[in-house]
């Protein structure tokens, strides 16, 4: 069963490496670049992020709401850190050095919101982690010295090599997916690790794992910095799709809205994130044409509060439920 | 509710058109695209706390776009609407969307500082393609780094202080004042620029700053109504300016009041309560006023009236309705001289927007410096009691005030950028 | 000196703003378990509701117009409470993290139309003239009264609560029922309906604390955010479900607001932060909570 997952989701990487050609020879250049780039490769950019809270929930049970900020701590750190950016407040460093620079960031950030939320559970958890996303959100918007406010910094442009461009919207797309790819099989390989599998116990059973002579509060404290570490990938490459990050993208709105994504899709696999960010991202950009753009958000409430009264797992859950159905019909 | 039918009615009517090209096509094959209707994006606020003025910038262009029958140069104009929330990321995404899936050639926005930046940014990676600003103020935008197909034919926040700093020392004879400004880029702007002339005339400020969403300012009233400046000079913005000056209203407060150009709005006079009776006579100065002696404001407000005052318009248009129209006559005005020809990556429409003189709303006459950006009028105002109702009345006007409020460049840039370490009281 | 004076009664003016808020949100989740993240959106909705009906008869010049306002502003909140206990959240009573998950959705909703219906513009009471003006505080002078009769409300609030909670028949079966539901239920107790109380109530002090808030302060789009915020953290600090720490986490996250904003303004955000941190890290239920 499992690996039979795991083919599909390989099958699933292959066809979207394919799909920007596909698009291009269906759709006219600009609809092809705009469907691969801003659809697309927006989706598995959010959808990194929304996999790290996928990770959290499904292995752990833990439903984090800090990941959006761990994400904007690694952005921020390569805004700072990075030359060019505008206005510089470190700056001095590449791409090269950045970048980890952002990551190390935010597995850091990762493992204090981990530490500081260890001996809470469920609900409380989920409170902690908002009321810390929030601190971090007013405090940014706040601070000029290191952050510059509410306005942000700007012009962080990505690396550029000869052939290899970041700008370009087919490399950034290939650049997210690979990187998607990468993290996803890597969370599907680290849950079967022992790590992964005491994790699990963690979820279930906490007592029994204490009991089993494993520290319930190390492995939270870990998982919750791999948490950090996909969430700063996701932050790094929205940095440098966005050319640069202010404090809105880690705000209430974006926080809930990474929350959106992960239900939607469905918190019972990995996979459901990136299904979630899609089925968002659809939403969020042709809404003016579905529903009247000024009540979007609108739209996507009713659609999140309807997921969640109808089908608590989400798009997977909905499809899954589906294949019985089908499978009861045949027979 | 009325901009969503209309919005239909105008998708309808480019179908057609749009089946009309293709039948012309068959006849003349170059003529398409010189008879194909000009897509013109639209990009404001119509979520968040700024909505109010993203709805009032769709108010003026459609009326202004209804004028015209949608037609310049020879050819249709397409508007299509987009909306941000205020957010720099949201409106790129947006801006991206207009280009790439709805293939506009001009994009008319955005409203907001951060937004502007952002979309400067992103023109610079665009060729073929022209952004023209919609109400954003932040001088960087054009002054630091600027993109040559950005345009921006509204004032920035420095330049809308022009002449107050003077007023307030020459007329007024106030020698110090106490300054209250939220603690982000737009209050330094506007502060910079009051400074510039005050300081350098010779007057003192003292400075307190406040984060954006700022509710609390009892403390900070009491310092400066125990302090010895003869005026407050305030810039806040939206909820924090009318916490300010209801609670220096309550207070007792009774120094003058100089605002910022967001002070003195109407958003801010037609909200109820005691601070109304502190802003009368409060001076600021801006682009725009409800009362200016000129018979193309006079004519432009009618116009307005009577197009929405019954479909949920203010009493007199906002300062974001002006501004996106100024920057609507700058691409009306420069697609009328190449006649629509939009080929050739725009050149030719980039160098006639270059060079376009046209005329706001407000009868300010506009230009464009090597930046792109407008050198235009700035209006000194007060807010006087007309008929029951607080007005803001332009009682002066600065003419062809620049980005660098008359100082050369060079030596305006090497002030730096203007910050609460900067506020542009330099000796 | 009076300047130090100024900023704490500035500090505790605003922890009973605070403690209105967040001892709804407190109730809720002490007794019902609920995290109810709708409850900026209950604020945000009572005062833009209790405004709808407060300008028109401030504009009249109706003495009561404000009495009034509150009045409608908390009425509908708790009637909005009521609904959502009874339509959404009764029947998925015990999952915790969907009842939360189902509030945010809400929330979202509520926010939007909020924002169709009254715009952007931001409002503002005007108390009425007995409690408007300012009054001579020993020490520091003149301060506005309605923020001393803010402390007052809150007082009562909170004595109202414990009342409740203590002495009425009400809060013996609240109290009951959050020890064993069955049994109660089994006493013959309709135990829905006391949790759609319940829920009313909290939804009702988020409603009063929409009005006094707005009357302090301008409400606009953005104080939902702002007001969950602080209701998480004040409860965080205090301690879960108990009125007495959620008085205590009011009035130590307003005067750290307040001192820190005339100390050190850029940073000050950090304490309220360092504070929760810290409490958490050593004591996880809060200060007062049960563990």
């Amino acid at each position: 069963m499992r690996s039979a997952a795991a083919t599909w989701s390989l099958l699933g990487v292959l066809a979207l490496l394919a799909l920007p050609w596909l698009l291009a020879q269906v759709l006219p250049a600009g609809q092809a670049q705009f469907w691969t780039a801003n659809i697309l490769g927006r989706a598995i950019v959010f959808g990194i992020i929304a996999m790290s809270l996928t990770f959290l929930a499904t292995y752990g049970g833990f439903v984090s709401l800090a990941q959006m900020m761990i994400a904007g701590v690694a952005g921020y750190v390569l805004a700072i850190f990075v030359d060019g950016a505008v206005p510089r407040i470190v700056g001095g460093l590449g791409y090269s050095l950045a970048v980890p620079l952002g990551l190390v960031a935010a597995t850091a950030m990762g493992l204090l919101v981990g530490a500081i939320s260890v001996r809470t559970r469920d609900i409380y958890l989920l409170m902690i982690t908002l009321a810390l996303a929030m601190g971090v959100f007013r405090f940014v918007e706040t601070n000029i010295a290191w952050f510059n406010g509410y306005e942000g910094i700007r012009n962080v442009v990505g690396p550029a090599m000869p052939g290899f461009d970041v700008r370009d919207p087919m490399v950034f797309y290939h650049v997210a997916l690979g990187t998607a790819a990468l993290l996803y099989f890597g969370v599907l390989y680290l849950v079967r690790s022992p790590f992964g599998l005491v994790l699990q116990g963690i979820r279930d059973n906490p007592r029994r794992v204490a009991a089993l002579g494993y520290s319930v509060a190390l492995h939270r404290i870990a998982a919750f910095g791999v948490a950090g570490f996909i969430a700063g990938c996701g932050g790094t490459l929205s940095t440098i799709y966005n050319i640069g990050i202010s404090p809105g993208t880690i705000g209430l709105g974006a926080t809930v809205n990474v929350l959106i994504m992960s239900v939607i899709g469905g918190l019972g696999h990995p996979v459901g994130a990136f299904i979630g960010s899609l089925i968002f991202t659809v939403f969020d950009t042709f809404a003016a044409t579905i529903y009247d753009r000024d009540r979007f958000n609108t739209l996507i409430g009713l659609v999140f509060l309807v997921i969640v009264l109808v089908s608590p797992d989400g798009a997977i859950g909905i499809g899954a439920r589906l294949r019985r159905l089908l499978a009861a019909g045949r027979r | 509710m009325t901009i969503k039918i209309s919005r239909r009615v105008m998708l309808l009517g480019s179908a057609g058109l749009a089946a009309g090209g293709l039948a012309a096509g068959r006849i003349a094959a170059p003529a398409i695209a010189q008879n194909a209707p000009i897509r013109l994006g639209g990009l404001t606020t119509l979520e968040g706390p700024f909505a109010t003025g993203g709805q009032d910038a769709y108010r003026c262009i459609q009326m202004e776009l209804e004028r015209i029958n949608h037609t310049v140069g020879g050819r249709k104009i397409e508007f299509v609407r987009e909306s941000s929330n205020a957010q720099a990321d949201v409106a790129l995404a947006r801006a991206r969307k207009l280009v790439e899936q709805d293939n506009v050639d001009i994009i008319l926005g955005p409203l907001s500082g951060a937004e502007g930046i952002a979309l400067r940014d992103y023109s610079r990676t665009l060729s073929g393609k022209t952004i023209v600003n919609g109400s954003s103020g932040a001088s960087d935008t054009t002054l630091r780094n600027p993109s040559p197909n950005f345009f921006r034919f509204s004032t920035d926040g420095t330049q809308w202080m022009a002449g107050l700093g003077r007023h307030v020392y020459q007329t007024l004879g106030i020698r110090e004042v106490a300054v209250t400004a939220g603690d982000y880029a737009f209050p330094y702007a506007q502060v910079f620029g009051f400074n510039l002339e005050f300081c350098r005339l010779g007057g003192r400020a003292t400075h307190y700053w406040a984060p954006l969403g700022t509710t609390d300012f009892t403390s900070q009233i009491a310092q400066i109504n125990r302090s010895n400046a003869g005026a407050i000079v305030v810039v806040h913005g939206g909820t924090d300016g009318l916490a300010f000056m209801t609670q220096y209203a309550q207070a007792g407060g009774n120094k003058p009041l100089i605002g910022g150009s967001i002070m003195a709005d109407q958003t801010m006079l037609s909200a109820r309560g005691p601070h109304r009776r502190v802003m009368i006579g409060m001076i600021s100065g801006g682009p725009i006023a409800d009362v200016i002696d000129d018979p193309t404001w006079r004519d432009f407000v009618e116009r307005y009236r009577k197009r929405w005052l019954n479909e949920g318009g203010f009493q007199s248009p906002s300062i974001h309705g002006v501004n996106y129209t100024t920057n609507l006559y700058g691409i009306l005005h420069a697609l009328k001289a190449v006649d629509g020809d939009l080929s050739n990556n725009q050149a030719a429409f980039q160098q006639a927007l270059a060079k376009a003189e046209i005329t706001a709303p407000t009868g300010a006459t506009v230009k464009l410096d090597h930046n792109r950006q407008a050198i235009s009028d700035i209006f000194l105002n007060r807010i006087e009691e007309r008929q029951g109702n607080a007005q803001v009345v332009a009682f002066d006007r600065a003419r062809a005030i620049n980005q660098t409020l008359g100082m050369p460049e060079e030596q305006f840039l090497k002030l730096g950028a203007p910050s609460r370490d900067n506020p542009g009281c330099v000796a | 000196m009076d300047l130090a004076a100024t900023i704490v009664l500035n500090g505790l003016t605003l922890a009973a703003l605070y403690f209105i808020v967040a001892s709804g949100f407190s109730l809720i989740f002490g007794l019902m378990r609920v995290v109810n993240m709708a409850h900026g959106a209950m604020y945000m909705v009572a005062g833009y509701v209790g405004y709808s009906v407060f300008e028109p008869l401030y504009d009249r010049g109706a003495w009561y117009a404000w009495y009034a306002g509150l009045g409608v502003g908390v009425a509908f909140a708790a009637a909005f409470g009521a609904l959502v206990q009874k339509l959404l959240l009764g029947w998925m009573q015990g999952q915790e993290l969907r009842q939360a998950l189902v509030t945010i959705g809400l929330s979202i909703i509520v926010a939007d139309q909020l924002l169709a219906v009254y715009g952007g513009t931001p409002r503002q009471f005007f108390a009425p003239d007995a409690i408007f003006g300012s009054t001579q505080v020993p020490g520091i002078g003149g301060y506005p009264t309605f923020r001393l009769v803010q402390i007052g409300i809150a007082v009562a609030v909170g004595l109202g609560l414990w009342l409740v909670l203590n002495r009425t028949k009400l809060g013996m079966m609240i109290r009951a029922g959050v020890d064993d539901r069955q049994m109660l239920g089994a006493c013959g107790v309709n135990v829905p309906l006391v949790g759609v109380a319940v829920f009313s109530l909290g939804a009702a002090l988020a409603g009063l604390g929409g009005v006094i808030g707005a009357t302090a302060q301008p409400l606009a789009q953005g104080a939902d955010g702002r007001f969950l915020l602080i209701s998480l953290v004040v409860v965080i600090v205090g301690g879960m479900g108990s009125v007495t720490g959620t008085a205590l986490g009011a009035v130590l996250i307003g005067l750290a607001e307040q001192i820190g904003q005339a100390m050190f303004p850029t940073y000050s955000v950090i304490l309220t932060f360092v504070i929760m941190v810290a409490v958490l890290a050593l004591r996880p239920q809060g200060m007062l909570g049960r563990a």
